[in-house]
């Protein structure tokens, strides 16, 4: 990395509103390794990929193309840390890029509002940034508390990789940037059965099928805790609800506390190996107690 | 056994709409006609794993035109969107997006679970599926973070806007028009 660049963060719904200590790391992380974040003022729901996409695809396009346009307009790309928002930019971008019509549709839409938009504007996740902008030897030189001995599962997420086509990835399967990005903190990531699989929170499944959603995510989480691993790493707030959530519920339904695996953000995980505070970090407001596992990695 | 206890699932010629496929395609569900039932999107689908829901047989009814059978399924709304059955189809069929064109079409008629009616209104009123909540609200202030998030939910004027789009598109319509017909 050689100088700092500036994007629009891109918050969501989830994230401020359902987990503010997820932003609260980010907010606190990313300046630190070159990253400037600005806020995007009056920016909506992205809108959720799977649920407003599922209902009215041109509700879901304009709106996308809203959010896009507060980007463009205050003269960056967008930055997210959220596996759906990503992907309802990525997707908004090719369907207006590769059909010029349909952004004359969003246009005409936009009418008399006061919003210009070319569509000549980028999202980007933040992982993406930071691995492919930051990059591992830049990460290895700013740690300062080595995270050796921490065992975790990273979960990548659905939206994150797919479709590859329109994806940033070097390959189309068996990735292992995040793999890499854990590593340079100095812990260690696990192997677990279909790591790549889904956490089940997408489509509006968790919302309308909720039996169903919560026994995709245990069935991750048994394989996860098969592995032995101390915390699982994600980097999209959906996921991150899900895995925090579901938790408490598969305990409720069993009478028994049986899943306790605490949930990261990378944000965090990156935040402890730079040698920030977890209060900094939003470490002590977890749904699944981050206590046991502060007081390993801090000696305490 | 005899013959008798046999049930033949007769499709009858008038549940089979032919104009149905082209709609699919036409929306961009370009390749679906090239299915081979191989079975591969319902094998790495997370859903079908736990349910009866098999992505395949979805794709095959909709290549019949069974297009009432397909919008009415709840089965059509057990789909994660995960992607994997469209990053795996051996034909590259965009199977997850010709799920969302069905559901499209099945909103329109009428057919939306009542949690996504649900969500749809909170868009509608605050600008976000998932609005701040009172507690969301504290935590945010414990952690020094701007108290209302620089959202619509601290801009009228942005969220007015963002209804006035809802309004041109005719989703506010859409959510609000088709509540008695389904369920
Ligand atoms: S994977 Fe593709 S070709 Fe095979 S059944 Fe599914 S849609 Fe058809
Ligand atoms: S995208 Fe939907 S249908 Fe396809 S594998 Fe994922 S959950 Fe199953």
């Amino acid at each position: 990395m050689t100088e700092s660049r500036t994007y629009s963060f891109f918050l969501g719904c989830v994230m401020p509103n359902r987990f503010p200590n997820v932003e609260k790391s980010i907010r606190e992380v990313l300046p630190r390794i070159g990253i400037e974040l600005e806020d995007l003022q009056g920016a909506s729901c992205c809108p959720a990929p799977g649920v407003i996409r599922s209902f009215d695809e041109p509700t879901w396009l304009a709106l996308a193309s809203r959010n896009l346009a507060l980007a463009e307009q205050a003269g960056h790309d967008i930055i997210t840390g959220c596996n759906g928002c990503y992907g309802t930019f990525k997707e908004t971008l090719a369907e207006l890029h590769e059909h010029p019509e349909r952004l004359a549709e969003v246009q005409r839409v936009f009418k008399g509002l006061g919003i210009k938009f070319t569509g000549n504007v980028d999202a980007r996740h933040l992982i993406e940034v930071i691995y492919f902008d930051v990059g591992l030897d830049r990460i290895r030189e700013l740690v300062k508390r080595p995270l050796r001995g921490l065992r975790v599962a990273v979960h990548y997420g659905c939206h994150l990789l797919k479709p590859s086509k329109n994806r940033p990835w070097r390959r189309t399967q068996r990735h292992r940037f995040l793999d890499e990005l854990v590593e340079a903190t100095g812990a260690e990531s696990v192997q677990y059965r279909d790591k790549f699989m889904c956490c089940g929170a997408g489509g509006g499944v968790r919302g309308s099928n909720a039996p169903v959603s919560v026994d995709i995510a245990r069935e991750k989480l048994d394989n996860m805790m098969a592995a032995g691993v101390d915390a699982v790493i994600n980097v999209c707030s959906f996921c991150h609800l899900q895995f925090e959530f579901s938790q408490l519920q598969l305990n409720k339904e069993l009478g028994e506390n049986r899943y306790n695996l605490p949930v990261l953000y990378y944000t965090q995980l990156l935040g402890l190996a730079l040698g920030l505070e977890p209060e900094q970090l939003g470490l002590h407001k977890h749904v699944i107690s981050t206590e046991d596992l502060l007081s390993r990695i801090l000696g305490q | 056994m005899t013959d008798s206890t046999i049930v033949r699932d007769i499709i009858d010629d008038e549940d089979i709409d032919p104009k149905f496929v082209d709609t699919l395609v036409e929306a961009g569900a370009d390749r679906i006609r090239t299915c081979i039932q191989c079975g591969t999107c319902s094998s790495v689908c997370p859903s079908g794993r736990r349910t009866a829901f098999r992505t395949r047989e979805i794709i095959r009814k909709a290549l019949l035109g069974l297009k009432e059978e397909v919008l009415t399924s709840p089965d059509l709304w057990l789909c994660a969107t995960c992607l994997t059955c469209l990053e795996r189809c051996p034909r590259q069929i965009k199977v997850t997006d010709a799920i969302i064109i069905m559901r499209n079409m099945a909103v329109e008629e009428g057919f939306m679970l009542p949690q996504h009616r649900k969500a749809s209104r909170k868009l509608i009123k605050t600008g976000h599926a998932v609005p701040l909540d009172d507690a969301n609200r504290e935590m945010r202030r414990e952690l020094g973070l701007q108290e209302i998030p620089p959202t619509t939910h601290s801009s009228g004027e942005a969220l007015e806007q963002v209804q006035e789009i809802m309004r041109r598109t005719g989703f506010i319509d859409l959510i609000e028009s088709t509540e008695e017909s389904g369920q």
